[in-house]
């Protein structure tokens, strides 16, 4: 029993269980919109473009969240600017020019040999540089996600939905689409040293698909999600721990057996729920 | 502009070169209840795109009586019924005044079940959309146009994939509501099931081809003109019945 307490009496453990909890619970909220939008290729592009932005921050001595978070605005309008002036789909500019960010990052880390745990800990998570600094990064966001989402709650559900009829009765629809896209970003750079980027799609689509396929309401989709997400982070973190694996890998396991408990006693309504829902590419 | 909702002048449209409507003058008044009809690619949706502000036209003007309400009913192929959403939540997405709150104040919970009642959906606030009859799913997008009190109803459409019964039902209500004062402009392709019933036609296929009553309208050279086929209108309890003029030829029997 002592054994299981633990870890409690650490403090770098207890940062890295807050925000692996806050993390997940933030991944599972946000993931309700990428999954129903089908923008997992999205979140799953941006987690690795910025990772270029990570090592080079790194590397100069800049603030990552400064440094990977201009990096990944820069490939946001890069895709833009690829997908109007080329005659290519979003999703090509998306796979080609987050890809070579994410190269780039990794031919700058063994070039110049920065910090090499560090530069792991991004890519796979990790609960060790977890500091007093991330924890409070990480409940922003959330806080300011969480208030985003309460306070235009029917203005992105209708855009998520219906987003031709929502621009017709008057919400600002290239608006809420910027508001979200923001609130992707900031999620996936402040929850990147505890899920890696590797992984850090699949914490935003595992805990909203199990929600899906346990109701048919958004308002309990929404929170479902944000509550496993939340389990998610809570229990792979203790786990992780205990067993001494990578916390973003534990993480997205203990997501994957929720997915397998919820597709097998979830039965056929449950899986036809999710028959169209959006992928990672 | 008079006592005109909608007017549009000389107004043309087209992606790159390729012209979806060209030099359209059209009109819908206070009350009316308005058609149209073409062939599929005709530029039916581009109208109804243009008048909500969704394309601008390349020329020509589209102008809306200042603070006109409109609402749009989507064409029920284009709902994603796979989405989480019930009944309630559909209709509390129109809900836009100044409530920031997610959840519904007692008087917009009232408001929904109101209209749910009105359009004979009473009781199914908590049912998933899919989970609906064609009917009914057509009358819940209707339901959420209706709950903003608009003063034109523009509908893409609306009996599009369902069957005779839905599709008479759907009409006496959009009679019923056009009754009561609100305005209506819908697409359609079908000529005898909806177009024949409605008081105002138009027949367009990229430009106008004859606007009117479908007496006036259902002609075989207008019907001509606009879907490039011969077509009959024969006359069955004094409206028009458009028939296939290739399909009355007599087969020869080998």
């Amino acid at each position: 029993m002592d054994a299981l307490w633990e870890p409690f009496t650490f403090a770098f453990f207890r940062n890295g269980l807050l925000v692996a909890t806050m993390a997940g619970a933030l991944c599972g909220l946000i993931g309700t919109y990428v999954v129903l939008r089908s923008m997992s290729f999205i979140g799953h592009g941006l987690s690795h473009a910025i990772f270029g932005g990570f090592v080079a921050s790194s590397l100069i001595g800049v603030n990552y969240l400064l440094g990977a978070g201009l990096w990944g605005l820069a490939s946001a309008l890069a895709i833009g600017a690829v997908t109007r002036r080329r005659p290519i789909g979003s999703d090509a500019a998306i796979g080609v020019i987050t890809t070579a960010s994410f190269a780039i990052g990794l031919v700058l880390g063994d070039v110049f040999r920065g910090p090499q745990e560090s530069f792991d800990a991004a890519l796979f998570g990790s609960i060790l540089g977890v500091s007093g600094r991330d924890v409070a990064s990480v409940a922003s966001v959330t806080v300011g996600a969480v208030a985003v989402v309460f306070f235009a709650y029917r203005r992105l559900l209708f855009t998520t939905f219906d987003p031709d009829v929502a621009s017709v009765s008057g919400v600002r629809t290239a608006r809420v689409d910027a508001l979200l896209m923001l609130v992707l970003a900031t999620s996936i750079l402040v929850t990147l040293k505890v899920v890696g980027v590797t992984l850090l799609a699949a914490t935003l689509v595992i805990p909203a698909t199990v929600a899906r396929m346990m109701t048919n309401s958004f308002s309990k989709m929404l929170w479902l999600a944000t509550g496993i997400g939340a389990l998610c982070g809570f229990v792979g973190m203790i786990l992780s721990y205990h067993l001494n694996w990578k916390s973003g890998p534990t993480i997205v396991l203990v997501g994957t057996v929720l997915f397998c408990v919820a597709l097998t006693f979830g039965g056929r309504q449950g899986r036809s729920r999710v028959d169209h829902l959006g992928h990672v590419g | 502009m008079s006592d005109a909702l909608v007017r549009f002048e000389d107004v043309s449209f087209g992606y790159g070169h390729h012209p979806v409507l060209e030099g359209v003058s059209l009109e819908v008044g206070v009350g009316s209840f308005v058609g149209v009809v073409g062939p599929s690619g005709s530029g039916k949706t581009t109208l109804l795109r243009l008048l909500v502000g969704a394309v601008r036209p390349t020329s020509g003007t589209v102008q809306l009586r200042p603070g006109l309400r409109v609402a749009y009913v989507p064409q029920v192929e284009t709902v994603n019924w796979n989405f989480p959403v019930t009944v309630g939540e559909v209709l509390a997405m129109a809900q836009l005044g100044k409530r920031r709150l997610p959840w519904r104040s007692a008087e917009e919970r009232r408001a929904i079940e109101a209209m749910l009642e009105r359009l004979g959906l009473g009781g199914l606030a908590e049912r998933h959309i899919r989970a609906l009859s064609g009917g009914q799913q057509q009358r819940v997008f209707l339901a959420r146009a209706l709950i903003g009190s608009p003063d034109l109803l523009l509908m893409d459409e609306p009996t599009s994939g369902v069957d005779v019964r839905t599709r008479h039902e759907i009409l006496h209500l959009l009679e019923e509501l056009n009754a009561g004062g609100t305005a209506m402009l819908l697409t359609t392709h079908d000529l005898n099931g909806i177009a024949a019933h409605l008081p105002h036609l138009v027949c367009m296929n990229r430009r106008i081809l004859g606007q009117g009553p479908p007496a006036a309208v259902l002609t075989p050279a207008v019907l001509e003109a606009t879907y490039g086929a011969r077509m009959d209108v024969l006359s069955h309890a004094g409206m028009p019945v458009v028939v296939d003029a290739e399909l009355q030829r007599p087969r020869r029997v080998s």
